[in-house]
């Protein structure tokens, strides 16, 4: 049932214009990042050649690209999650669903899979990209790896976190403003405040506002870590947010 | 009013009810918006094979009742039980066995109808060997056989209401659950649809919410009226019928006298001015004083020109019932 959720919402996405534009202008973005990049990279290559141990073509340009991407998915999830559940409701649409024999569970869970897989899909093409220099380039894969599984963890926690901003309002332009400035909050507050945290010498709470700052825990992969801390923080700031929606979906039956 | 509380469907014992009674039983259904009360007390059973027409004026609380009846909405007290299944309970199982067609349908303008009555059927959990059957019925029985390829988007307004239908009753449910289905059509249309829910009745229990009085004449078997969310009358439409009949006559007078002298008469329980010669005439329980009536019209040259027995339609049933405070 979540993957007939999750089709419907894949179908509905690429039947409308908005999945195509936003492909296209990350394609757009990420594609120029790359080239600048990779012209960067050519630049600097006959320094490189005498340094001791220099830094690959994956880091130089997989790397930058992967964070442009997760920059531009900052802007893109919220406007691709109002449609879930806001736009739905405001159509009436919401009524063939909660009408289903489908549990409010299966409902938040088939929707965010269906937006993920869409940004699985942008995450492929960014990894393309970086692959493209395989045959004229010895790339990093085990990097390359990392970079694709944060930002896919990422992505996640992104649409998860949007998804809920989407359950509270039937206003689809709200749910997207909303859940850009909740991402945009959660960027910016939640490293300042693990920061200031950190200085006053509370280590604890400093490392558990990680939670709330999901660029913080992607720039571990960025290094080719697979940090468990940083996997372990993304994945309960997508469960949290993901039960929270559920919640306010069975809530708003319950009240109005 | 005389037929309301002993008409209504008598609450059934507490004991489990045989399935196949009654598809739909809701008792106490009561759902509240901060202090306002939008739904009161409502018991409401349906029969299997039977149309319920469900009327009353805006706001009676109509579409509240239907989304709570098909678990869009949580009662506030109360308890339903589709087909013997508690919904609030066991909302997967209870919710398998409703169709709802909501007063503005859930389409997805940019599927098509095809792509569309797939997914109400894989969402009402259709066997994946049954489904294209399941569609193709759905989309026969509702005259889309010809726009399975079109997109919903693109339909006119009644085929886009028919697509509604369709999705409604595609997992052939036990109840159907229609809120006002042919607003917005033209004649021939609702022509159609009300063939298609006299038919739906055969298999299916139909509700169906309306303020078309006709059309709850021409299909429903049983009527329920709502006014300020709770059930002011309930009763078959036969029944509904013999309401008043034969106890109210329509008399038109060229020299009338005052209003208060007709209702003077012996055997008359009420009189009342529709227009300036026009008088509606209620007799007193078991009394008939038409041959006093028209003696007297002629002693005194009333100018008596129209006799005529009151015809009792729905629409002075629900005028009269949901008008009474005022």
């Amino acid at each position: 049932m979540i993957l007939t959720i999750a089709g419907k919402e894949l179908r509905t996405l690429f039947a409308s214009p908005l999945a195509w534009v936003v492909l296209t202008v990350m394609q757009l973005i990420v594609g120029y990042a790359f080239l600048r990049r990779l012209d960067d990279f050519l630049q600097l290559q006959p320094q490189l050649a005498q340094m001791a141990s220099p830094p690959g073509i994956t880091d130089l340009v997989a790397g930058p690209i992967f964070g442009t991407a997760a920059a531009v998915l900052l802007f893109a999830v919220p406007v691709l999650s109002m449609r879930l559940i806001a736009e739905e409701r405001r159509n009436q649409t919401m009524v063939l669903l909660m009408s289903a024999p489908v549990s409010m569970t299966e409902i938040v869970l088939g929707k965010f899979v269906g937006l993920t897989a869409f940004l699985a899909g942008i995450v492929a093409l960014t990894t393309l990209m970086p692959l493209a220099l395989a045959g004229s380039a010895r790339l990093d894969y085990g990097l390359l790896a990392a970079l694709v599984v944060g930002l896919l963890l990422l992505a996640a926690a992104f649409s998860a976190v949007s998804l809920f901003v989407s359950c509270l309002t039937v206003h689809p332009v709200v749910a997207a403003i909303g859940a850009f400035a909740a991402l945009l909050g959660m960027v910016l507050a939640g490293e300042a405040a693990g920061d200031g945290l950190r200085a006053r010498g509370w280590t604890v709470a400093a490392s558990l506002t990680q939670v709330f700052s999901p660029i913080k825990s992607f720039e571990p992969f960025g290094k080719g870590l697979l940090d468990t801390y940083a996997i372990a923080c993304l994945v309960l700031l997508t469960t949290l947010a993901l039960a929270l929606a559920i919640r306010q979906l069975d809530a708003q039956r319950l009240r109005s | 009013m005389h037929t309301t509380s002993t008409e209504r469907p008598q609450p059934v014992a507490t004991m489990p009810e045989p399935e196949a009674a009654s598809t739909i039983s809701a008792r106490g259904l009561t759902r509240t918006f901060g202090n306002h009360i939008a739904v009161n007390d409502v018991t409401l059973e349906l029969r299997r094979g039977e149309v319920l027409g469900f009327l009353g004026p805006n706001g009676a609380g109509k579409t509240t009742t239907m989304h709570m009846l098909t678990g869009n909405l949580a009662p506030s007290r109360g308890e339903i039980r589709i087909c013997g299944i508690d919904l609030l309970e066991q909302p997967s199982a209870a919710k398998a066995r409703i169709g709802y067609l909501p007063e503005v349908p859930p389409l997805y303008r940019e599927l098509t109808v095809d792509e569309y009555l797939q997914l109400a059927a894989k969402l009402h959990r259709v066997p994946r060997a049954r489904r294209a059957d399941a569609v193709a019925t759905a989309k026969q029985r509702c005259g889309l056989s010809d726009t399975g390829g079109k997109l919903i988007g693109t339909l006119s307004k009644g085929y886009q209401q028919r697509v509604g239908i369709a999705q409604a009753i595609v997992h052939s449910p036990d109840v159907v659950v229609l809120d006002e289905p042919t607003v917005g059509l033209d004649p021939n249309q609702i022509r159609d649809i009300r063939g298609l829910i006299r038919e739906l009745g055969g298999a299916h229990s139909v509700i169906l919410s309306t303020h078309i009085l006709p059309e709850v004449e021409a299909v429903c078997d049983r009527v329920q009226i709502m006014h300020h969310g709770e059930l002011v009358y309930g009763d078959t439409i036969a029944a509904l019928k013999q309401f008043e009949r034969g106890t109210t006559v329509l008399v038109g007078l060229r020299r009338p006298p005052p209003v208060t002298e007709l209702a003077a008469l012996p055997g008359v329980a009420a009189a009342d001015a529709i227009e300036s010669m026009l008088f509606r005439i209620q007799f007193a329980a078991g009394a008939d004083p038409i041959d006093a009536l028209v003696k007297t019209a002629a002693a005194r040259d009333w100018g008596l020109y129209q006799l005529k027995p009151a015809q009792t339609t729905l629409e002075d049933v629900f005028v009269h019932l949901t008008r009474r405070e005022e």
